[in-house]
Order: structure tokens, then C-alpha cells, then sequence
């Protein structure tokens, strides 16, 4: 059970890492992020059911964060797209050398 | 307001032993002449920004009108010399009460603790006994007179506040040097006067051949400082202590000729080789004299050369206890004295003569007072002083005539050159007067000041060669012999230098002699109270054997062994330690012969010279600089260049110094140490630009590395 459990968790990791690395458009990428918390979200409640009740308030934290970070990142991403008219993230590359 | 008041009183405990002697107000004598310096500097400051501005304005200071000169001009006229006139007033108060009591031992006057660490005190605490009491009334009566002639010397100088306040500080100093009751005191005044000197010779800066005098100066003395610091140290380490008494009280405990006591004295000794110009650190002192001639009469003639025999005369209970010290300073001397007495026979510039002649007689004084005769050595410093404050500023008058003369005819000749002289004694009587008696004076004929003084030394280097216990007595009866020899030629170049300038025919030129003339009163006044003293200053230390001979016409003229008895209670204990280990002295000069005798030989001999050297200088014809293209030969020119001792130092020391400075500069500090710190800057920014390829500012990369990052880490924790 806990084995299908975690290779489910590996795959949404896996997709949701390949989407921010190969994707431009920023909620994309966000939505992406999403999916890799979630996913270690996954794992962690799969664990839970082993080694006890941590994982699971440990889950409570990441969604927590995650919903701060989701507002927060969210509001940039629509800060930029007024800026920009867009949210493709190559058009944004002025901070560099 | 208290503490001012206790500072000019001088208050604390004022430890009056042995007699009645009451100072009066000794801190005022140190005092005024640095309130002179502030109000005088403060005046400088003054003028040269109204100087400033008036130049700015485009306009220039017009100082050629005495009616319209500024106060800032004016003031130091009587600020100047009238603290100096005040200070040596109060002097002689002090003077006069020294005179009626009778002291034993130094007063010492405490005002405050100067340096307070662990066991080391010194305290700042002026001393008052018959030496620091001659030095005082040397300093602030011969500096008053050469600051009221610098009035004259200097009015149209636009620099005239500031100089003035330039020497009242080297007074304060000089002063500070004397009356200092321990060597760290005396070590302010001695690198203080170093200062006002340095600042003095440099004193037209804008010249650079003068500010270079003046570094000279300074940087040789500094060599010799090195050497009076070590010496301190020497003092501090074994006593505990670096004031007179305690170290005089605990000298006793030294071993006579021990290796301690001569390394000390021989320290010291350096230190006094740089500051009283003798050999072989004796070539700053005829560079100084590219400052004023009042400032060379002060400081290189009359004061601040003497302090390395003040040191010694102070020492003298060190110096007595190191016989191989005292010949090496008898023999410093008696050398310097012959080596600069046969340069000053070959050379031209006035000034230059009496710097040679200076260093000469400073010589002598050496060997006074490394003879054990200390009384002699401090009695030819104070006739020196007055005899060659005269002839500097008798020589300072000649040379304000002729500047004037070829100002006036816009003529570039050289002033100061003798061969641009000649006849001068129908344009400055007064002038030619007293510097001929400044001249008998130093050349040792009878009666004058100079005659006693250097022959009491003369004749106490013979009779030390012949004492019961002499250390070394062939070594004394060659200083001797070098002594007499020295005096001969101080008669020969000093009369040679009074033809070429007053006698002969006038070579300034036709146009140029009209305006040649007589110093005015401020100037020619100090000459003639000088010239006095020249005269009779020598009678106040004149032996049995001489004021009753015919020295004194069988004891008709007024003279005596006073100040001999004066500075009895300083050399008392000197003289314990001499008698204990080397007997008496002799009374015969080493080829027999007594003192009257002697003197009689030296003053005819040197009468004799002067005689013979008008009529050789005399009968010579002296051309004009412009017309002078005489080729000189053989050893006149060996004289003439100096023995060659600026171009020897210039190769051997000042050269080889120049090039290690430029290896280190060029090789060390700008190729190994500017290139390290240029290679890590350099290195440090190619690995920034490097680095900085990876800020691409596109997220995306960010991400790959950073997921790229993450697997490496892991993958490096599982396997």
C-alpha cells in the first residue's frame, strides 16, 4: 500500500519538477510548484501511517505555507503581468550580471 | 588661575639647601619668550593671510614704506626682543641673589609630573644652580642683543612676525635645554632647538638650496640624537632615574674607566658630535648658514652649537669617571679644531669663514672640557659667545651694506663674497671697529676675552699630559701641540677674512660703493655692547699665575678666578674623582715651562701671525668674483673644496641610501608589493566575471541548477 503510495508521490514530483524546469509561462510554473508540494505532501501522510501522526501535522504546515506562498506569489506574478503584459518568464531577465 | 601663578612662582617644594638663595620668578624666564613665540606666531598667521588676500586682490604688501606697514609687521619690533630685554632682566635678579648666597647644591623647582610610569618619574622641574645660571645669562643677554640687531637685520623681510617668532621658540627651548633638571627635560630643549634650527636655515624656503640646508641639518642631528637617547636609556636602565642629582648621587657607585660608565658617557658624546658640529658630523653647520645671519649668530655661533658642551660640562661627574671617553672627546675636538681651522683658510664667503671658525672653536671647547677642565670649557663658550656674536653680526652688517649696495644698482654679484669686498672700513667704521676686536678677541692676543679662555685650555691639555697618573700622556701632548697649532691658523684665516673685507682697495664696484654704508644704531648698538664684552669678558676667569704675572700687569687690572670658583660646587665633584685616580695635575706644559710663560709664547706667536698675515694678505691683489678665474692647485684646493668631505658623504652614504631607497621603491614596493595586491584584485575580479556567466536572469536556468544541485546532493549521500 505504502509502496504505491510513494511511487504515485515520485511521479507527481517528477511531473511537477519537469513542468518548472520546461515550461515559460509563470502560473504554469507556479501550478507546477503546487504539484511538487503536494506531492511531498503525498509521501508524508503515506509515512504517516507508519510511523505515526507527524507526517500528517507536518502536511498541516506545508499546506499552510503553501497558501501564504500561493497569495504572495500570485500577487507578484500579477504585479509583473501589469508591467509586462505578459507572464512569459523569458521576458523578464534584467537581474543578472 | 592658581596654577599660573604657582608656575611663574615656582611653587611646589623648593628645595633651598646650603645658602639664601630666594629665586625670583624663574618660570617667567622660560615663560615669556614662548608667550613671544604664541603672540608672535599668532601676529605671523595674520599677516600672511592679509598677505594673501592682498595678493589675491592683485595687489601686493607694501613694506618698502615704514609708515604704512601693517601692525602685524610692526608689533613683533617690540614684542620680540622685549620679552628677551624682561627674561634676561629677571635673569640677572635671580643672578645677583645666586651671588650673594652660597650653594651648594641646585635648587630644584618642581611644577607638575610629566611622565608618571611605574617606577619611572620624571617630573617637570626646572634646575637652578651656578651652570644652568651662566647658560641663562649667556642665552637670554647675548639673544637679546641679537634679537634687537635682527629688528634692524630683518625690517624689510615679509616674513619679519614670523621670524621672530621662530626665535623667541628656539629661546624657549634653548632655555628649556638648560634648566631642565633631567635628561629627558634637557632631550625637549635639545630636539626643541633642532627645530627652531631646522625651521631658521630653511627660513627663505623658497629657495631650495636652503630648505635643503635645512634638512640637512636636521637629518644630521638626528644621527646624533640617536645617540643621547641611548645614553638615556643606558641611564634609566642602571639608575632608575634620569634627573641630574639622583644619577650624579648614584655615579659614585660606578666603576672608574668601567665599560658601563664609558659606553654612557660615549653615547652622549655622540649626541653632543651632532649638535655642536664636530667631526665627522660636523658638515650641516656651514650649510646653516643659508639662514639669517642674526639666526647664525644666535643659534650656530653663540647658543644652541654649545649645548654639547653644556652636556659634557653637566656630565662631568660621568665623564671624569671614563678617561678613555674624555680623550676621545679632547681628541674629537682638538681634530675638528685643526681640520675646520685649515678649511676656513681657503675660503671665500664670509659667512662660511665664521662657520668654519665656529666649528673650530667649538672644537676647542671639547677639549677643554675633555681635559677635565670644565670651568675652561663653559668660560670659552660664553667668550665665544659674545666674540662670534659679534663677528656674525658685524659680518651680518657688511653683508646688509653690500646686499643694499647691489640692490639698489641692481647688480647679482654676491654679497656675501670677500673677494666683492675690500675697503670697507671708510663706508662702516663702526662695524670695522668692533669686528677687529672680535678678531684679537678669538685669535688670542692679550687682553682680550678670547686669549684666556683658550689658553687656560690649551694649557690644561698640556698640563694633563703631565699628571701624576695620566692615562694616556703622549696622546695629551699631541693634543697639545695640535691645539697650539689650530690657534696659530685661527689668528691666520680670521685676520685674512678682516684684510679682505675692511682693508685694501674697495672691489664692490664704482656705482655700487656710493651706496655702501654704516649700519644703522639698532644694528651697530648690539655690536658695540658686544665688543665690551670681548674685551673684558675674559677677565672674570684669569689664574693666580697669570693676573698676578703679567697678564694682569702684575695684578693692577681687575681680574680674578671667579667664575672658576662660580662653577666650583658643579665641577667639585667631577674634580674628587680626577684627583683620586690620575693625582694632580702637572703645572708644566710638557716641554717645561709654566703657565705665565706659555701664555706669553701663545699671545706673541699669535700677534705674530696677525702681523704677518696682514702684510701676506695684504700685499696679495684680490679680484673682483667676475674677473677671478684663478686656477687653484695642490692642496689650496683640497682647502678650498673642504677636504672633499660633502662629496665623500654624497658617495658613500647619501648615494648608496638614495639607491637602495629607489630599489625598494621601484623594485620592491612598486613591483613585489604593488604586484600582489594588483594580482588578487585582478584574480579576485576574473573570478567574479567568471561566476557571474551563471546570473542569467532567466528563472528557468535558476531552476536546472538548482534541480541539478539537489541531485548531486543526494546522489552524493547515497553513495
Amino acid at each position: 500500500m505504502i509502496t504505491e503510495a510513494l511511487v504515485l508521490s515520485a511521479i507527481l514530483f517528477v511531473i511537477g519538477t519537469f513542468g518548472v524546469l520546461v515550461r515559460r509561462n509563470a502560473i504554469i510554473m507556479f501550478l507546477c510548484i503546487e504539484l511538487q508540494l503536494n506531492a511531498v505532501n503525498l509521501s508524508f501522510v503515506a509515512f504517516s501511517r507508519v510511523f505515526g501522526i507527524d507526517g500528517q501535522i507536518f502536511v498541516f504546515f506545508v499546506m499552510t505555507v503553501a497558501a501564504a506562498e500561493a497569495a504572495v506569489g500570485l500577487a507578484i506574478i500579477i504585479s509583473i503581468f501589469r508591467h509586462y503584459e505578459t507572464v512569459n518568464v523569458d521576458s523578464f531577465n534584467l537581474l543578472k550580471w | 588661575m592658581a596654577s599660573l601663578a604657582t608656575l611663574v612662582q615656582g611653587g611646589g617644594q623648593t628645595a633651598v639647601e646650603g645658602g639664601h638663595f630666594e629665586p625670583f620668578f624663574p618660570g617667567l624666564v622660560v615663560l615669556l619668550p614662548l608667550l613671544g613665540f604664541l603672540a608672535n606666531g599668532f601676529l605671523a598667521l595674520q599677516h600672511a593671510r592679509a598677505s594673501a588676500d592682498a595678493v589675491r586682490g592683485g595687489a601686493e604688501l607694501d613694506l618698502g614704506d615704514p609708515s604704512s606697514r601693517p601692525a602685524t609687521h610692526t608689533l613683533p619690533t617690540w614684542i620680540g626682543p622685549g620679552v628677551m630685554a624682561v627674561a634676561f632682566l629677571i635673569t640677572l635678579v635671580n643672578f645677583t641673589r645666586m651671588l650673594g648666597a652660597h650653594l651648594d647644591e641646585p635648587v630644584i623647582l618642581h611644577y607638575w609630573t610629566w611622565i608618571a610610569t611605574g617606577t619611572f618619574t620624571v617630573d617637570a622641574a626646572l634646575q637652578l644652580d651656578q651652570l644652568s645660571m651662566i647658560m641663562m645669562m649667556v642665552i637670554t643677554g647675548v639673544g637679546t642683543l641679537i634679537h634687537v640687531f635682527s629688528v634692524g637685520y630683518m625690517k624689510d623681510d615679509p616674513g619679519y612676525p614670523r621670524y621672530f617668532a621662530y626665535l623667541n621658540l628656539f629661546v624657549f627651548f634653548m632655555l628649556v635645554l638648560v634648566m631642565g633638571s633631567s635628561y629627558a627635560l634637557m632631550f625637549v630643549g635639545w630636539e626643541g632647538v633642532g627645530l627652531c634650527s631646522y625651521l631658521l636655515i630653511g627660513y627663505w624656503f623658497s629657495d631650495r638650496e636652503k630648505a635643503d640646508a635645512g634638512k640637512k641639518a636636521f637629518i644630521v642631528n638626528r644621527i646624533g640624537d640617536v645617540g643621547f637617547l641611548i645614553a638615556m636609556f643606558l641611564l634609566f636602565k642602571n639608575f632608575g632615574s634620569v634627573d641630574f642629582v639622583p644619577v650624579f648621587h648614584d655615579a659614585e657607585t660606578l666603576v672608574y674607566g668601567g665599560g658601563l660608565v664609558t659606553a654612557i658617557t660615549l653615547f652622549f658624546f655622540v649626541g653632543a658630535i651632532g649638535k655642536s658640529a664636530q667631526m665627522p658630523l660636523y658638515v650641516w653647520l656651514p650649510d646653516a648658514m643659508a639662514g639669517p645671519t642674526p639666526v647664525s649668530a644666535l643659534i650656530h655661533a653663540a647658543t644652541m652649537v654649545t649645548a654639547g658642551v653644556y652636556l659634557v660640562a653637566r656630565s662631568s661627574v660621568l665623564f671624569a669617571l671614563a678617561p678613555l671617553s674624555s680623550a676621545v672627546v679632547a681628541g674629537i675636538g682638538v681634530i675638528t679644531a685643526l681640520f675646520a681651522a685649515t678649511i676656513a683658510l681657503k675660503q671665500n664667503d664670509i659667512k662660511k669663514v665664521l662657520a668654519y671658525s665656529t666649528v673650530s672653536q667649538l672644537g676647542y671647547m671639547f677639549v677643554g672640557v675633555g681635559v677635565g677642565a670644565y670651568a675652561a670649557g663653559v668660560f670659552h663658550l660664553m667668550t665665544h659667545a659674545f666674540f662670534k656674536a659679534l663677528l656674525f653680526m658685524g659680518s651680518g652688517a657688511v653683508i646688509h651694506s653690500m646686499h643694499e649696495a647691489y640692490h639698489a644698482t641692481h647688480n647679482h654679484e654676491d654679497p656675501q663674497d670677500m673677494r666683492n669686498m675690500g675697503g670697507l672700513k671708510a663706508f662702516m667704521p663702526i662695524t670695522w671697529v668692533t669686528m677687529w676686536i672680535a678678531t684679537l678677541a678669538i685669535a688670542g692676543i692679550w687682553p682680550f676675552a678670547g686669549f684666556f679662555s683658550k689658553d687656560e685650555i690649551i694649557w690644561y691639555a698640556g698640563a694633563w699630559a703631565g699628571a701624576e697618573n695620566a692615562p694616556y700622556p703622549q696622546l695629551y701632548t699631541v693634543y697639545w701641540i695640535l691645539a697650539l697649532a689650530a690657534a696659530m691658523l685661527t689668528a691666520f684665516y680670521m685676520t685674512r677674512m678682516m684684510v679682505m673685507t675692511f682693508h685694501g682697495a674697495n672691489r664692490t664696484g664704482d656705482e655700487e660703493s656710493k651706496h655702501l654704508h654704516e649700519a644703522p644704531p639698532v644694528m651697530w648698538v648690539p655690536l658695540a655692547v658686544l665688543a665690551v664684552l670681548s674685551v673684558f669678558g675674559g677677565w672674570i676667569n684669569v689664574p693666580e699665575a697669570l693676573s698676578s704675572g703679567w697678564a694682569g700687569l702684575g695684578g693692577i687690572l681687575p681680574m680674578g678666578e671667579w667664575l672658576h670658583h662660580w662653577l666650583e660646587p658643579i665641577t667639585a665633584q667631577a674634580h674628587h674623582i680626577q684627583e683620586a685616580n690620575l693625582g694632580t695635575y702637572s703645572y708644566y706644559a710638557p716641554f717645561g715651562g709654566g703657565e705665565a710663560l706659555w701664555a706669553a709664547i701663545s699671545t706673541v706667536a699669535a700677534g705674530l701671525v696677525v702681523l704677518v698675515s696682514i702684510r701676506l694678505v695684504g700685499g696679495r691683489t684680490v679680484v673682483p668674483v667676475k674677473d677671478d678665474a684663478a686656477e687653484m692647485s695642490g692642496f689650496a684646493k683640497v682647502l678650498y673644496n673642504k677636504y672633499y668631505v660633502d662629496e665623500f658623504y654624497d658617495r658613500v652614504i647619501v648615494q648608496p641610501i638614495l639607491r637602495a631607497s629607489r630599489f625598494c621603491w621601484k623594485v620592491i614596493d612598486a613591483g613585489i608589493i604593488d604586484g600582489v595586491v594588483n594580482a588578487v584584485g585582478w584574480g579576485s575580479k576574473g573570478i567574479g566575471w567568471v561566476v557571474s556567466m551563471f546570473q542569467t536572469g532567466t528563472v528557468n536556468t535558476y531552476a536546472f541548477i538548482l534541480t541539478v544541485g539537489v541531485l548531486f546532493v543526494l546522489g552524493a549521500s547515497l553513495f
